[in-house]
């Protein structure tokens, strides 16, 4: 599909990430408009769950970025992120799904050229996957025969 | 004071439930004294024509175990539905899907190849499958439609209670009993159990601080008695699962494995599992990491064991 334009929505974390996103915003760079932000506190903060609920309802990839190791304002938050997306990823492509549709990056506030590139990046890496296979969740029995 | 009426039922489930109805020991009696059985296909001979006859609500509680398999599942989750004042789903088969609903991780096809074909007990040289009709001297033949995907009671038809457990264990199920006997019923869609907390509040081990460097199954570790389980690097489901059952597996030095469903107010076990889980993974570089976790040979079957039906995702997405 030449003209797919993915649904994509991005964990930003408050302190470092959604700055870098504002960053780039302010420097007027460029980078591709697929992209939802939803701020978080912390990237810690990013159950699993959002990112099944994300894929759930039709998004096509999820990105997650947070503060580089180290500098996470909550000290240890973005470390559970760290641990919890390895193995969120291997429980993904049991259930079928690629797990290059996830994936958690570090951004910090000065990095606004980073913020644009790994936007960019992932976006085309969607464009290659294709749609999700997830749509909305089969309702009618007649779809749960089926599908 | 009329007797009460009850149907009970079993869709796609093992059994186990049946026998969970009866765990509830003398008090059974009790339960005759104030209710007729009016249609339970395992222990009486009731035929679904005879169901099909009742007016509609003329049945006061059905308890539904087992999940949404099959045509013939789903016909009579309709019927029994309409014929009763209130529908329960009863263990974790109606309500989460449970073991049959492992087979959301394949398709229909699949699961008959594999039944069928692949089994090394099968001889099947001609590759036959089961058909929803079939012609014999005598006429046709019809078999229920075999679904792609298992459902829950409640994805199928509208459940007024749920009672947790693979099975239910008896005072669960006395529970519920006791609130539709005194009439003393709680609030649509409760899900019927001493505990709203996680399994470890009932837990008698001792739980410290949880930082894991290795993950074990339960074949390759002696547990100590007294110390948590999943301190010891046991995937223990009690931190992610309802407690209500007494904590009787970590007791018995098994890890729980979630049967219970849910703690109140979550709404994927799998997925608030897999949090509290990775969170604990005691290190800070990513190949390390991911060598513990390496430790964990299936997690979607192991943190959606009960639920995968009933989970955000209902099933693998087979391509």
């Amino acid at each position: 599909m030449d003209n797919f334009e993915p649904k994509i929505v991005a964990f930003c974390c408050n302190w470092c990430s959604y700055a870098g996103a504002d960053l780039a915003g302010t420097s007027r760079m460029q980078y591709a408009p697929n992209i939802r932000i939803i701020r978080v506190m912390c990237s810690g903060r990013v159950s699993p769950l959002f990112v099944l609920k994300a894929l759930s309802i039709g998004a096509d990839g999820v990105l997650i970025l947070g503060c580089h190791p180290g500098d996470c304002h909550y000290i240890e938050g973005n470390y559970k992120t760290m641990r919890r997306v390895p193995l969120l990823k291997k429980m993904l492509k049991q259930l079928g799904i690629e797990e290059e549709r996830v994936r958690l990056e570090w951004v910090s506030a000065s990095e606004g050229a980073k913020f644009a590139e790994v936007t960019n990046n992932f976006t085309q890496t969607i464009k290659n996957l294709g749609p999700s296979s997830l749509g909305p969740p089969q309702q009618s029995s007649k779809e749960a025969r089926h599908g | 004071m009329a007797k009460l009426k009850i149907a009970l039922y079993w869709a796609a489930s093992c059994g186990g439930c049946e026998i969970a109805t009866l765990a509830i020991h003398e008090k059974i009696l009790k339960l005759a004294e104030v209710a007729d059985i009016v249609f339970w296909p395992v222990g009486l001979d009731f035929k679904y024509a005879d169901v099909e006859k009742m007016a509609d609500k003329s049945v006061d509680v059905c308890l539904f175990n087992g999940a949404i398999r099959n045509e013939e599942n789903e016909h009579m989750a309709h019927l029994l539905r309409a014929k009763s004042k209130i529908m329960i789903a009863y263990g974790s088969c109606s309500y989460e899907g449970c073991i049959p609903g492992l087979s959301n991780f394949y398709n229909r096809q699949m699961t008959f190849d594999r039944v069928y074909i692949e089994t090394p007990s099968t001889d099947n040289p001609k590759k036959i499958y089961p058909q929803t009709k079939v012609k014999v001297p005598e006429g046709e033949l019809e078999l229920p439609e075999f679904y792609d995907t298992v459902k829950t009671l409640a994805q199928t038809v509208d459940v007024d209670y749920f009672v947790p457990g693979c099975p239910p264990e008896e005072k669960t199920t006395w529970l519920a009993l006791e609130a539709l006997i005194s009439g003393k019923l709680p609030p649509k869609g409760t899900v019927i159990s001493h505990s709203v907390k996680a399994v470890c509040d009932e837990c008698p081990r001792k739980k410290e601080e949880k930082k894991i460097k290795k993950f074990y199954r339960p074949y390759e570790i002696i547990p100590e008695p007294e110390k948590c389980l999943l301190e010891q690097g046991l995937l223990c489901y009690g931190i992610a699962t309802r407690g209500g059952c007494g904590a009787l597996c970590p007791q018995a030095n098994m890890p729980c494995t979630g049967c219970y469903g849910p703690v109140e107010g979550a709404v994927d076990q799998g997925a608030h599992f897999l949090s509290a889980l990775s969170s604990i993974i005691d290190s800070n570089d990513p190949e390390e990491i991911q060598r513990i976790i390496d430790d964990i040979p299936d997690p979607a079957g192991t943190f959606y064991r009960y639920s995968l039906p009933d989970s955000l995702l209902r099933r693998a997405r087979i391509k």
